[in-house]
């Protein structure tokens, strides 16, 4: 944090002294600290977006400053407008025309994500699973055949029409275990990721937060 | 002498498990707060260390390390911040190093934001690099060499409209300087204006986001760097050569630091995750290991 106020770092210290008091048994600190983090964190977000969607985006766009050279985009009255019908939801007479932005919405992000899907994470990741089993060294047709043993049994696993017998439930085993496996993974990394968040508190206490103390007392 | 003394300590903390383990096989467990101690012990003491372990570059950082280093001075580069606070101690260290090269190198960097603090954590990593002299030396100058055009709400649409025109989304910088003002931001039009797109990315939107756009729709050329959380999710696109190279987590920090010759807090804080890891495992160990004993004992 190169720019923060002496203040600022010993204020966000204790807070995360707080917080961490947490681990001993909930406490009234704790709750101060987590009302706080909330308080901040929703205020910073309602001020953020008022911001940059209704001052930045909208009214620079529809009455851009003189002189600046930027001409006056009228596309975003539609947007204007729109926003102003989803807060009719607060009137019950007329909280129906708050079902129009939705659909605009609902509609719009509909569309997007399934070409965006499809294309993405459909036929590029079938096309990348499709790969010739023989590579050019060892471990990349190690790689190959795991990858598609571990694809077919997993498929395998996910199939209901059929019962898990014989060979075909012996597949599906192998599947399992290929989901376990991939599950274990993703649970180490997240447990790397949480460890992070810890050494980057440990490492502000102790470097920013205690050389900030000992300079403020 | 503080090395000395975390080091000791760091050694006691591990050779007091045997008692821990002792202790949990004759069935007294210990309490989950000892527990939360050793941690704390694990990832505070490596802090106090003058010790940087040792890191082995991965292809997947040097793939994005190498396309970085063949993009030549003035090439544009589009950096989205796409985090908060909360994933600094991931991802702060990526984007230092990024931009100590970027500077070195004198690659035109062009910063966005699709979550809110995203440019505010951009411009603390730039701050921090213009600590370093030799980036300090190369002297970049805002609105020229690099600029910041801050937050823009609307997710994923933001990045599809982007596709037909950065403009329409970022029609001011975060100075509130007009986009056709900044000499940086001439001749930039859309994506294909664009030699290069790094993510850095927590969550949605983000890294997927980028790849399913900018990559798929618009033939954008992307690297990463992911919280390790996330980094699973991403490894598909990876794979599917849909991005260059990624980062994941602390450690993909530290191989990024050690592939562009650049050590910082990625490399310091590596050794304080290896303690951790050291300690989760070996509580896994005891926990297994009395648990077995005691199943046995029972069986018996």
């Amino acid at each position: 944090m190169p720019d923060a106020s002496p203040i600022g770092i010993f204020i966000a210290g204790l807070l995360t002294l707080g917080i961490f008091s947490f681990l001993y048994k909930d406490n009234p600190v704790y709750k101060v600290c987590e009302a706080i983090f909330i308080g901040v964190s929703a205020a910073y977000w309602a001020v953020e977006y008022f911001y940059s969607a209704l001052y930045r985006k909208f009214w620079l766009g529809v009455f851009p400053p003189a002189g600046s050279g930027v001409e006056a985009d009228l596309l975003l009255w539609g947007g204007a407008i729109l926003g102003a019908l989803m807060l009719c939801r607060m009137i019950p007479k007329i909280n129906w025309l708050s079902r129009w932005p939705l659909a605009f919405i609902v509609g719009a992000t509909a569309g997007l994500y399934m070409m965006l899907f499809f294309v993405s994470n459909a036929m590029k990741q079938i096309e990348s699973t499709m790969q010739p089993l023989i590579q050019d060294s060892l471990l990349e047709t190690l790689g190959s055949f795991t990858i598609a043993i571990g694809t077919i049994t997993g498929l395998i696993y996910f199939f209901f029409s059929k019962e898990h017998k014989g060979i075909f439930g012996g597949a599906a085993k192998v599947g399992i275990w290929v989901l376990m496996v991939t599950f274990g993974a993703s649970f180490g990394y997240t447990v790397m990721s949480r460890m992070s968040l810890l050494i980057g508190r440990m490492d502000f206490l102790f470097n920013s937060w205690a050389t900030n103390f000992g300079q403020m007392f | 002498m503080a090395h000395n003394l975390a080091l000791i300590g760091l050694v006691l903390t591990g050779l007091s498990l045997i008692y821990v383990l002792y202790r949990t096989i004759a069935g007294n467990p210990v309490d989950r707060r000892v527990v939360f101690i050793y941690v704390a012990l694990a990832a505070g003491l490596p802090l106090f260390m003058d010790l940087l372990p040792p890191v082995t570059v991965t292809p997947d950082v040097q793939a994005l390390v190498d396309v970085l280093e063949e993009l030549p001075p003035h090439s544009k580069v589009l950096a989205a911040f796409d985090y908060d606070p909360p994933s600094a101690p991931e991802l702060q260290p990526m984007a230092v190093a990024f931009f100590k090269f970027a500077f070195k190198k004198k690659l035109d960097v062009i910063i966005v934001g699709l979550w809110p603090q995203g440019p505010q954590q951009a411009n603390d990593a730039i701050a921090t690099a213009l600590l370093d002299s030799s980036v300090m030396a190369a002297g970049p100058i805002y609105g020229e060499d690099y600029v910041n055009l801050g937050f823009q709400s609307g997710n994923e649409f933001v990045i599809q409209r982007m596709g037909s025109g950065f403009k329409a989304m970022f029609p001011r910088d975060e100075r509130q300087t007009p986009y056709d003002s900044i000499p940086v931001l001439q001749n930039i039009v859309n994506f294909s204006n664009i030699d290069f797109v790094m993510n850095f990315s927590s969550g949605k939107p983000g890294t997927i986001e980028w790849v399913q756009i900018a990559v798929d729709r618009f033939g954008a050329r992307l690297g990463a760097g992911n919280t390790a959380v996330q980094a699973p999710q991403v490894y598909p696109y990876l794979r599917a050569k849909q991005m260059v190279g990624l980062l994941g987590g602390m450690s993909g920090a530290a191989e990024f630091e050690k592939a562009l010759s650049m050590p910082g807090n990625g490399s310091i804080m590596l050794l304080s995750q290896i303690s951790t890891h050291a300690i989760v495992i070996l509580f896994i160990i005891i926990g297994n290991t009395a648990y077995f004993r005691t199943r046995k004992r029972k069986n018996d």
